[in-house]
């Protein structure tokens, strides 16, 4: 859960020096050896029992069990899963989980798209609507929605829309929407409330109406905008999903996996951060995509002034 | 939104609609704006006339509401009381009949469209086919010297360039009557001095009307047949100065060496001053 | 089009209020009259009731994960501050920090959750740990922002003043970048909440909010998790305000002092 975009060039990506210089990327990399170093070196030195001040344990145990190599973490991906002789390598369950898991999270964000999109319009088209509206959505952003996640998971069984049977993944879709929407609908508003007095004035001397005012002025002048919330809503998707998997007790997706993994950490350590590694591989693609749509929309972005 | 203010509408002149009918005909316009500190009273008993084809500037110093003045013409604000009438219609239906062409001070272009997209905005938005509005925006880059600049986007032009596009915008459907606020405000005194000679160049080959607000002593002298001086609080008009100055087809940077302009420059300027040797507010460049 | 600014601010006052009390009435009569089960979604006065009964147990729960949030929203913050000021003066440290700022932002970071208990241990700690991450990664992008912002002219005028780079820092930079700053722990405010309190559903002691929540409603008393559900809005509210009225306050000493 992601903070609602103030400006289009809230991105991370967007003040990161020239883009893709060598020195840029090669520091990149020093900045993960430096974390793989870091991890090896306490686990070499540190104390056994971790660093504990008072009752808390400020820095972690440093056996195989708490912190193992990290480069075990890498080969037991490549390892069957379980003992048997038949069982598929753990990286095989790992990305066939991230995509059941992102799958659920592309429908929950495509729900929150269309339902973000069509209340930003709402809002735009009259003002007492985003009056009414509008505090509410951003009082929502600002608590944990995702608390009611477990509840959501008694709806499942006794739903039934006509002939559509509700099914578990929708629950997990249907909390994953909930997350994505709120950033979508505030900053599509945004967006599409960010054109300059004069253009708007410019298009009423044409005398054109609200509609083609939307589709040729304020559509595209939301898109930076646009991007960004849809940047976030889908990392908001699939935190969504992640979590609702985990607390509707959903199988077959990464959060499952999370949770079942992590109770075989006692015998089995290095195990448990293959589905780490799969929701961090899951955020990055999710991301990923939606910036792709920017590059694909990148007339939309250039501004007036040089 | 009416005001105590009572004028019975004027119909002195009653213009006839048509081709013959003035391109604005102001009588007696009242503008009072609602603020939270209380009522501004923007325009007070306006009055004005202008002939199709005919060069007006409006000039005076912040707050007269010049502006203002040309905004009720293109029917972004309405006026509080009072008769406007743009080419014998009112001026929402002149609006909605296209019969003005605008330019602002900023250019206002849309950053994600080319320079030929731009100038073909209104063109598009009013289902112009696609293959005349590529024609008559090659005829418009022309017309504003930047043939070779179609496909490029505002952000790579300069701020003349800029306002030049603004300008072939405002052209594009043949206007009978342009309105400038203040265009070219924003640019250097030499790229100031070029514009202005385009835009007579301009003004010339198509015979539009202009209604040219501007800060500029110089410039409302050097495009204008009249100049309209206004004083603020409440905004009015002071004095109307007719140029007398050769014909603006014929006008050039000779023009601004002449005496005669200097001339003018100084009746303008002791208009707007009502006399008094220093003003404040007006640019005297 | 133009409407008097009393109308205004009433309308903006009135209208979420009224469409509040609609959703509450329309939600009271689907459940309590049309008769949508209640067992799937309690009335609000049944919530209401039940968090009333269990208030003592409620706001118990409310501490510790408050706790752990807070620990986490500090923790984060310093750490966020201390991050952007190394990125904004060293370049190579910007380059190395940023990719990983990038990732966190997009990650779901409670995945880490059972890790950091087997790292840790089943205490409070990994919680506070994940409201931590969480609150970094805000806090760290708008102070960044920030640190950035300085006017060219004001550098100009300090450089004509041949003033020391101490002095530069502490007149221009830092005043420019505090509230930016305190917009950056607001943000983070509500994710360290809900971090906090979603990290309980991957295990641990179940003494907090998010726990209750999920022990509530996998043994079916929906009323009593839907009165926890409401406790975490008020908690994540509370956390909200707080860091907004800390953010207003250092918006105004800036204004005050430029003015």
């Amino acid at each position: 859960m992601t903070a609602a975009p103030s400006t289009p060039n809230t991105g991370l990506f967007s003040r990161t020096g020239p883009p893709g210089s060598r020195a840029t990327w090669l520091w990149g990399v020093i900045g993960i050896l430096l974390l793989l170093l870091l991890w090896e070196g306490y686990k070499a030195i540190g104390p056994e029992a971790g660093v504990v001040l008072g009752d808390t344990r400020l820095l972690p145990r440093t056996s195989d069990l708490a912190m193992p190599h990290t480069w075990d973490m890498v080969t037991r991906l490549f390892e069957g899963e379980t003992q048997a002789r038949n069982a598929s390598p753990l990286w095989v369950t790992v990305v066939s989980a991230s995509a059941f898991t992102l799958g659920i999270a592309a429908a929950g964000w495509l729900a929150g798209v269309v339902v973000g999109v069509g209340l930003a319009l709402v809002m735009l088209r009259w003002k007492i609507a985003e009056w009414a509206l509008l505090p509410w959505i951003v009082l929502s952003q600002t608590v944990p929605i995702i608390a009611f996640a477990p509840v959501v998971r008694s709806w499942g069984a006794q739903l039934e829309l006509g002939p559509i049977q509700w099914e578990g993944w929708m629950s997990v879709a249907l909390i994953a929407s909930w997350l994505a929407f709120f950033p979508i609908a505030v900053g599509a508003l945004k967006g599409l409330q960010s054109p300059e007095t004069a253009h708007v004035e410019l298009m009423h001397t044409y005398s054109v109406g609200w509609w083609t005012t939307l589709l040729r002025l304020r559509l595209p002048a939301a898109v930076p905008y646009l991007l960004a919330a849809l940047r976030l809503g889908a990392a908001n998707a699939v935190i969504g999903a992640v979590v609702a998997e985990i607390s509707t007790g959903q199988r077959g997706g990464i959060g499952r996996l999370l949770i079942q993994f992590a109770g075989q950490a006692s015998s089995d350590p290095a195990k448990a951060w293959g589905p780490i590694f799969g929701a961090v591989a899951l955020g990055l693609v999710a991301a990923g995509s939606v910036a792709m749509l920017g590059v694909i929309l990148s007339k939309y972005r250039r501004t007036e002034e040089k | 939104m009416s005001t105590p203010h009572t004028t019975s509408p004027a119909r002195e002149q009653s213009p006839p609609a048509g081709d013959s009918a003035p391109a604005v005909a102001a009588a007696h316009i009242e503008k009072i704006f609602p603020t939270s500190g209380g009522e501004v009273h923007a325009l007070s008993d306006i009055s004005l006339s202008v002939r199709p084809g005919e060069f007006v500037s409006l000039i005076g110093p912040s707050g007269c509401g010049k502006s203002t003045l040309m905004r009720l013409i293109a029917d972004l604000d309405q006026p509080s009381s009072g008769e406007l009438q743009v080419f014998g219609k009112d001026a929402r239906q002149a609006r909605r009949d296209q019969d003005y062409g605008i330019a602002f001070q900023k250019a206002g272009l849309l950053p994600w469209r080319t320079v030929s997209d731009n100038i073909g905005l209104p063109l598009q938005l009013h289902g112009v086919s696609s293959a005349q509005r590529k024609a008559r925006v090659q005829g418009l880059l022309e017309m504003v010297s930047l043939e070779d600049f179609g496909d490029h986007h505002p952000d790579q032009l300069s701020g003349g360039m800029q306002q030049r596009v603004a300008i072939a915008r405002s052209l594009a459907e043949k206007p009978r009557l342009l309105l400038m606020d203040e265009p070219f405000g924003a640019l250097d005194e030499m790229t100031r001095e070029r514009m202005q000679t385009e835009l007579l160049r301009i003004c010339t080959e198509t015979g539009a009307s202009v209604v040219f607000v501007t800060h500029s002593i110089p410039e409302a002298v050097y495009l204008s047949d009249r100049v309209v001086v206004m004083s603020p609080r409440p905004g009015r008009i002071s004095e109307v100065v007719d140029m007398e100055l050769e014909d603006p087809a014929a006008r050039g940077d000779d023009l601004r060496e002449d005496a005669s302009y200097f001339r003018m420059i100084t009746a303008v300027r002791e208009a707007l001053h009502g006399g008094a040797p220093s003003g404040r507010g007006v640019e005297t460049r | 089009m133009e409407t008097t600014t009393t109308t205004t601010t009433a309308g903006r006052i009135l209208a979420p209020i009224a469409l509040g009390l609609l959703g509450l009435a329309v939600w009271q009569i689907l459940v309590g009259v049309v008769g949508v089960s209640g067992y799937l979604l309690p009335t609000p006065m049944a919530i209401f009731s039940e968090a009333q009964q269990f208030s003592d147990s409620i706001v118990e729960a409310g501490l510790i994960t408050g706790w752990n949030s807070l620990v986490g929203l500090v923790a984060g913050s310093l750490l966020g501050v201390v991050f952007a000021a190394l990125a904004a003066s060293l370049k190579p440290v910007h380059d190395m920090v940023n990719p990983f700022v990038a990732a966190l932002a997009v990650i779901p970071i409670v995945a880490l959750a059972p890790i950091l208990n087997t790292m840790f241990g089943t205490t409070e700690f990994p919680r506070q740990a994940i409201a931590g991450l969480a609150s970094f990664v805000p806090v760290f992008v708008s102070t960044l922002r920030g640190l950035r912002q300085t006017n060219p002219e004001h550098r100009d005028l300090m450089r004509s003043y041949a003033a020391s780079g101490v002095q530069v820092f502490r007149t221009i930079t830092l005043p420019t970048a505090v509230p930016y700053v305190f917009t950056g722990v607001r943000i983070a405010s509500s994710l360290a909440v809900i971090s906090a309190l979603v990290a309980e559903y991957f295990g641990g002691p179940r003494g907090g909010l998010g726990g209750i929540i999920s022990t509530a409603a996998a043994s079916s008393q929906y009323p009593r998790a839907w009165a926890y559900v409401l406790a975490s809005i008020v908690l994540g509210l509370l956390f909200y305000l707080t860091t907004l009225a800390l953010e207003r306050l250092a918006n105004r000493s800036r204004a005050a002092a430029a003015g």
